[in-house]
């Protein structure tokens, strides 16, 4: 990959401003934060970045003083102190307090970060080998299966390996619970900007919120070895204004609903039926696994 | 190897058994500390393939080499399984253990040398069995923490997790008789006048170490077992659908697997006081603050296991609990740093090869530890947890710090070991690369999991090649550096220059500097007397 194509793609990624989060090429820092959680997280990682760079600094310059000063040329006497009470006080103290100055903000931020005060609506998540299957209770009740886009089905500008064909559409500035469990093996949910990362445990329902604050498309990979294809079950969340959300949870819940109805009315076994889809998607997917290099596609964008 | 010569010739007068059966059947410490130091390097030679294997993958986004990612991930799983249990704790432990224990400490041979033959039989048995598991079935691919349900037998169903579980029921008794070994050859063989607080600050570490094992392994083997029961007999541990508990798996997995890491990396710490010592022509600097800062390491690292499991869905206050247990952990760690700066503080320093790599483990091993202060509050951790953030804090600590520690202790001890002494020239130069190499190739992990990058996939988003590219660049250096160790071991045991009984000088004060080069095959007949001048005095 040539370093220019590089730093043009950057330059590109900056220009189009924050509606394509996700991550960048030559990134070295957190992905931009859209939640108040993600946001509270990247300034207490920039104090504890601030005293880690300062520890090693310290440790660092203290052993380029030992080389400089106490090398066997420079120091052929070695002095045979082994003891200073003061200074084992001091490097044990001092350590202690600022482990406190860290704790405070951690505490902070973790018991912040727990639940959601006042849920304005619930979006339960559903991990599966291997893909997402998302439910809006709060909105109809309708539910839809979210899989990998492949990389040759991909549209233009499309992101590969982050790709889905059905996105979770949330509405901005709204507080919404995130209830996570599993059907086979553990998962985990995870969207950087969100500042979330839950393990979906079977027999389990673990919770999560966040507040969006930006309007824009965010994704995110599962986060916990589940199998095979644990690298192509990526998540991708829209973000939109709440009318507009309103709008589209109104017309899903008659799109997903009437895509459920049909096979039932056929059938009559709606629960059948719908393993049967999900099977041929995962059929899909070894399939598309087992011809990996279909899947190079490394400028894909 | 001039050493089994020289050794052979003494075993002939001591009528000790010859050629293939003096190895099998060997009882002699030094002998048993060669064989586990052998294992170690013929296991380093397959995890290192493994992690080229790993870097040859994520070199650049897309499918280049691994296109079942059934095998990739059974890679994972074994590159870390063959690191951990047959890399690093045979060589530090039952390598660098056998073999100096016994000298440092002023005693003929180990408590129970016919249990120290066992233990190491095991563990080779315990490779041979994870070496087996991973051409059966497709392999475990379930990572090296094995949670169910993914290492069920829904998942699993071959029998490749099977014989994985049994390979660590057996490395793990090895270790188990190991570690009763050691324990009783430290607390009731050492020579008149080495009291405990007087015992080289390696000896210490051993100690520790043991008893870490004695305390964790069981716990190990126990989840195996119902593990193992849950696969096999229709016993429902951690499965919901019989009422168990997947999140169960991993608290026991965990209180074995936290203080595993400290297995890992004591023994290191006490290799490197002894260099740093010996180096710096200077007693250790606060000698019982190093070794019960050990302990505290050794007993706090049993109490924050659950740091490893921050996204399982605990209730906040635990999370909080172990956000602080986690925390202090830096204190000891803290004091152990700075008192190795302090020894060498006012030293008069030889800058040979090992002392070059205690150096670069201290340095790396801070570096190492503060993104473990990073990891350790929960809150942060939501945005590291399974990320390669992760991966380059644990192999800073781990693939970094605990490797320079081998390769230090092997400079170090060679001499001793085998009775020639390495290239000076050649020494430095293998450590430069590999510190260039390894910094090249983890320090950029920071910068893909904090963009949010997750673990054990074999392909990644676009957007993360340039640091992936970083990184595999750093792997082949880091290789070309583990191809020369290997070069040089071998010219220095077949034609390295005879070793001189102490090749470092005064500042070497422990007692396998006494006896001469390479040590014969039975050491301290006589019991040595512990002189005033020797270290380390309290």
């Amino acid at each position: 990959m040539l370093p220019s194509f590089i730093f043009v793609s950057v330059w590109l990624a900056q220009a189009a401003g924050a509606l394509a989060a996700g991550p960048q090429p030559w990134q070295m820092n957190f992905q931009e934060a859209a939640t108040p959680v993600m946001e509270d997280i990247v300034s207490f990682h920039n104090l504890l970045l601030v005293i880690e760079i300062i520890i090693v600094l310290f440790v660092l310059g203290l052993m380029l003083v030992i080389i400089v000063k106490f090398n066997s040329k420079a120091n052929p006497v070695p002095s045979k102190t082994t003891h200073n009470t003061l200074l084992e006080v001091v490097w044990t103290v001092v350590p202690i307090a600022v482990l406190m100055v860290i704790t405070v903000p951690s505490m902070k931020l973790l018991f912040f970060m727990d639940k959601a005060k006042n849920p304005e609506m619930t979006l339960k998540i559903t991990g599966h080998q291997w893909y997402w299957t998302y439910q809006y209770p709060d909105n109809g009740d309708f539910e839809f299966d979210s899989n990998i886009v492949d990389a040759e089905d991909l549209e233009k500008g499309g992101k590969r390996l982050l790709e889905v064909d059905e996105r979770v559409i949330l509405p901005v500035n709204t507080e919404i619970r995130l209830l996570m469990t599993s059907d086979d093996v553990i998962h985990n949910w995870a969207v950087p900007s969100f500042g979330v990362k839950m393990d979906t445990v079977p027999g389990r329902t673990n919770e999560a919120w966040i507040k969006v604050t930006k309007t824009g498309t965010f994704y995110g990979q599962c986060s916990e070895l589940c199998g095979v294809n644990h690298g192509f079950m990526p998540i991708r969340v829209d973000v939109v204004s709440k009318a507009e959300f309103a709008k589209w949870a109104a017309a899903a819940k008659i799109e997903y609903a009437a895509i459920e109805v049909a096979p039932k009315t056929e059938s009559g076994n709606l629960a059948t039926s719908k393993k049967l889809a999900n099977t041929a998607k995962a059929i899909k997917l070894v399939q598309a696994a087992a011809h990996a290099p279909a899947l190079v596609n490394m400028k894909g964008e | 190897m001039s050493e089994l010569a020289h050794a052979g010739a003494d075993g002939g007068h001591d009528h000790s058994p010859r050629g293939w059966k003096r190895w099998a059947y060997s009882t002699n410490h030094k002998d048993i500390g060669t064989l586990y130091t052998c294992i170690a390097l013929v296991a380093a030679i397959v995890g290192g393939g493994m992690s080229m294997l790993i870097r040859l993958e994520l070199t650049e986004p897309g499918i280049q080499f691994i296109e079942d990612f059934q095998f990739y991930n059974m890679v994972v799983t074994a590159h870390g399984f063959v690191m951990v249990f047959f890399v690093v704790m045979p060589a530090l432990i039952g390598g660098f253990g056998n073999w100096f224990i016994p000298l440092m400490i002023g005693t003929p041979d180990m408590a129970f040398p016919r249990m120290n033959n066992v233990s190491f039989w095991l563990l080779a048995a315990g490779l041979v069995l994870l070496v087996t598991s991973t051409f059966i079935a497709g392999g475990a691919g379930t990572g090296w923490t094995v949670n169910p349900p993914l290492s069920n037998a829904d998942f699993h169903p071959g029998m490749a997790v099977d014989f994985g579980i049994l390979a660590l029921h057996l490395a793990g008794a090895s270790s188990i008789l190991g570690a009763i070994n050691f324990i009783t050859t430290i607390l009731n063989m050492r020579a008149p006048g080495m009291t405990i607080h007087r015992m080289p600050l390696f000896v210490w570490a051993m100690l520790i170490t043991a008893f870490l094992l004695l305390m964790a392994i069981p716990v190990l083997a126990g989840a195996l077992t119902m593990l193992l029961t849950d696969r096999n007999f229709g016993t429902a541990f951690f499965s919901p659908e019989g009422g168990g508990d997947p999140i169960f798996w991993q608290h026991l997995f965990w209180f074995f697997g936290h203080p595993e890491v400290y297995i890992m990396v004591i023994p290191a710490f006490g290799v490197i006081s002894q260099i740093v010592t010996t180096f710096s022509n200077k007693p250790i600097f606060g000698y019982l603050g190093m070794a019960y800062a050990m302990s505290a390491i050794g007993f706090v690292g049993f109490i924050v296991w659950a740091h490893h499991m921050y996204t399982v869905g605990f209730n906040v206050e635990t999370r909080a609990y172990f956000v602080i247990a986690t925390m202090v952990i830096a204190v000891p760690t803290g004091v152990k740093i700075f008192s190795w700066l302090a020894t060498m503080w006012g030293g008069s320093i030889d800058f040979k090869t090992p002392m070059l790599y205690a150096m670069g483990f201290i340095f790396l091993f801070t570096v190492g530890g503060v993104t473990g202060i990073t990891l350790a509050n929960a809150g942060i951790d939501q945005a590291f947890h399974d990320t390669y953030f992760v991966i380059a804090h644990f192999h800073y600590v781990l693939s970094i710090a605990t490797i320079f520690a081998i390769y230090g202790g092997i400079y170090y001890w060679l001499g001793k070991m085998s009775g020639r002494q390495y290239s000076e020239a050649q020494g430095r130069w293998q450590f430069w690369i590999t510190f260039v190499g390894v910094n090249v190739l983890f320090f950029p992990q920071h910068f893909l999991g904090m963009a949010g990058m997750p673990r054990r996939i074999p392909d990644y988003p676009d957007a993360y090649a340039g640091w992936n590219m970083v990184s595999s660049i750093g792997a082949a250096i880091t290789l070309v550096g583990a191809l020369l160790f290997l070069w040089i071991l071998y010219r220095t045991v077949t034609a390295g220059a005879p070793a001189e009984d102490n090749p470092w000088g005064e500042g070497a004060t422990t007692l396998e500097w006494t006896v001469p080069s390479p040590a014969p095959f039975h050491t301290h007949e006589v019991l040595p007397e512990m002189g005033d001048d020797m270290q380390p005095a309290e």
